[in-house]
């Protein structure tokens, strides 16, 4: 084999994870010369920046296709999600810096991890192969294992880490089983040949094919936290760096509903009404406990890690109606949903200071009288995550709701509003004891540039796509057209 | 035909499995039944006429060899890699040494890695 045009092309179609992962490479190196951390996170932004320029360009090419023998699918479907881990890569750096530094965590192998798992999910988004599938979830969970633990001095953090490589790689286990079910029936690993044996063979009534299906709700399920798959959750999500727990409920739950929909569309699409079924059980558990679960929660970041399994319950509506608009209300929704949790997890960042961990409901009384603005921004994200207007939170759940309901899902979504408005009551009593108890002593901001900036940007978003929804909605939709 | 096949050139493979398994539990398992048993303390340690036995065998041992697994399992692979391209180097061509360079190249951002992290030290 010589280098031919079809392998260049492949080349460059994959050249934004390349450069992640040589940016990657490269922080390696630079944080054994240089002693200051904040070159380290500079030059990672660099490097993400320049993947974006790079994904920009050949989309506006307009290349697109399977490169690699049907390896890697370069689409629109797969960019969206893309733009959604590459917003989370760059306001986890963002907010990390300072939190870094507090908790003596500042070493460089964080970003170059970061960049690891980002690579590792664009790769879960392009991939039209389930060994590559399976390649990009294990490029991005073993990164995000060691940032879970990377405060090795602390306990609940070695914890966390622990819990969550033993649950990872258990569903990985299942995926793989899954995996090699599929093959032993169908012949093949690629997604879209997959969907055509499976008519060619007349296996749509297979009892083993059914088994293999079961296996992947299980593992995708796992990646998303559905009940019950949530177990690790709260534990990890707690245990973990507050700046990776912000990554990890946004990115890699991202990466997971990106493989769900390329998965289930395209492999198992003639089987929709097997899997909706099961999915339809999953979500409704899924909203319940996590909305109910939350109730309980005294932890903010608790509290925050159940409001993140009961957001995929809503969220996998999208991919139960299994129409354009549910899978664009679905993206639109992820993409919101990206803003406002690393916005409010910023927001317990700065609250964040030596020795005061800031995580505490109680931290939180009387936060208006003594820090207004910091209050108001919490209010924001706190409004957005129940999905009051005028925030986007409130544009993600109407599209994502409408749509489920054009494909003939009321009552599902008669009982996701049921559980929205269940949720109203833990993220109010965050802005109740905020504005509405006395302030019980002087807290503390511990604010850098970059955190501000994270916020700034979070904030505004999160107000913009409230109000002028139909440009973003517009760019989902466009994205679904490769499905 | 993929869902119908039946892998019938593997019989001996499975037959084999079954002798094998046979041979090997079959003479422990009639040694249980015949021999005689008359066990005493001296004839349980694990050497009957060695030094007596110290402590538990089941110690916690450095960390540092985890580290020198790890990066021993890293360059083994590297090495598994190597041979089969070596032999296939005439039909790959220019794609495979670039491909080769590249994953060498990977490897020895780690080994510098490792090295200035000081995992090479034993102290």
């Amino acid at each position: 084999m010589v280098l031919d045009n079809t392998i260049l092309l492949g080349i460059r179609l994959i050249s934004p994870e390349l450069i992640l992962i040589c940016t990657g490479l490269f922080l390696l190196l630079l944080d054994i010369l240089i002693k200051r951390k904040e070159t380290v996170a500079f030059a990672g932004l660099i490097g993400i920046f320049l993947s974006i320029w790079v994904n920009l360009k050949l989309s506006s090419l307009g290349l697109s296709g399977n490169v690699f023998s049907g390896m890697f699918v370069f689409d629109r479907y797969g960019s969206f999600f893309k733009l959604i881990f590459y917003i989370t890569a760059i306001l986890t750096i963002l907010i990390s810096l300072r939190y870094l530094t507090i908790q003596k965590g500042g070493i460089g192998e964080y970003y170059a991890l970061i960049l690891f798992a980002t690579a590792g999910m664009m790769f879960m988004a392009s991939a039209s192969d389930l060994i590559v599938l399976y390649l990009g979830l294990e490029l991005m969970a073993l990164s995000t294992y060691i940032l879970t633990g990377i405060l090795r001095g602390q306990i609940r953090s070695n914890e966390a880490a622990i819990k969550y490589f033993l649950l990872g790689a258990f569903s990985s286990a299942i995926l793989l089983y899954g995996i090699s079910l599929t093959y032993g029936l169908t012949g093949t690993t690629n997604i879209n040949e997959i969907a055509s044996s499976l008519q060619a063979l007349n296996l749509l009534k297979s009892p083993m094919l059914f088994l293999g299906l079961i296996f992947f709700i299980v593992a995708f399920g796992f990646k998303i936290a559905l009940v019950p798959f949530h177990m690790w959750a709260p534990d990890v999500y707690e245990g973990a760096p507050t700046s990776i727990t912000a990554f990890m409920s946004v990115g890699p739950k991202a990466a997971g509903f990106a493989v769900f929909g390329r998965v289930f569309f395209e492999a198992f699409g003639s089987l929709h009404l097997e899997w909706s079924g099961i999915l339809i059980t999953l979500s409704i558990l899924t909203m319940a406990i996590g909305s109910i679960l939350a109730i309980q929660q005294t932890n903010l970041k608790r509290m925050l890690a159940y409001s993140s399994i009961s957001h995929a319950g809503y969220a996998i509506l999208g991919i139960i109606s299994a129409t354009p608009e549910g899978v664009s209300g679905m993206m639109n929704y992820l993409l919101i949903y990206t803003f406002m949790n690393i916005g409010a997890f910023a927001v317990l960042i700065m609250l964040n200071s030596e020795g005061v961990r800031g995580e505490e409901l109680s931290d939180y009384e009387g936060l208006a009288k003594t820090h207004p603005l910091a209050s108001f921004i919490m209010l924001i994200f706190m409004f957005s995550l129940t999905g009051i207007p005028p925030t986007a939170g409130f544009m993600a759940k109407f599209y994502l709701f409408m749509a489920a309901i054009k494909a003939g899902y009321m009552p599902i979504v008669i009982v996701a509003v049921i559980f929205s408005v269940v949720s109203a009551f833990f993220y109010l009593r965050v802005v109740m004891y905020m504005y509405m108890k006395e302030p019980k002593g002087e807290v503390a901001l511990s604010t850098s540039g970059s955190l501000n900036l994270a916020l700034i940007i979070t904030a505004a978003v999160t107000l913009l796509i409230g109000i002028f929804p139909s440009v973003f909605l517009e760019i989902a939709k466009a994205s679904v057209g490769g499905l | 035909m993929p869902g119908t096949y039946i892998p019938i050139n593997y019989l001996p493979i499975l037959i084999i499995l079954f002798v094998t398994t046979l041979i090997g539990l079959g003479p422990l398992l009639i040694g249980i039944i015949i021999r005689p048993k008359r066990p005493y303390p001296q004839k349980l340690t694990p050497y009957e006429s060695g030094n007596p036995p110290i402590g538990e065998p089941r110690q916690r041992f450095s960390v540092r060899y985890y580290i020198i697994a790890m990066l021993f399992v890293v360059f083994d692979v590297e090495a598994v890699f190597l041979y089969p391209w070596a032999v296939a180097y005439g039909k790959l061509g220019l794609y495979g040494f670039v491909e080769m360079m590249i994953f060498i190249f990977i490897l020895l951002v780690g080994y510098v890695y490792a090295w200035k992290k000081g995992a090479l030290e034993w102290e």
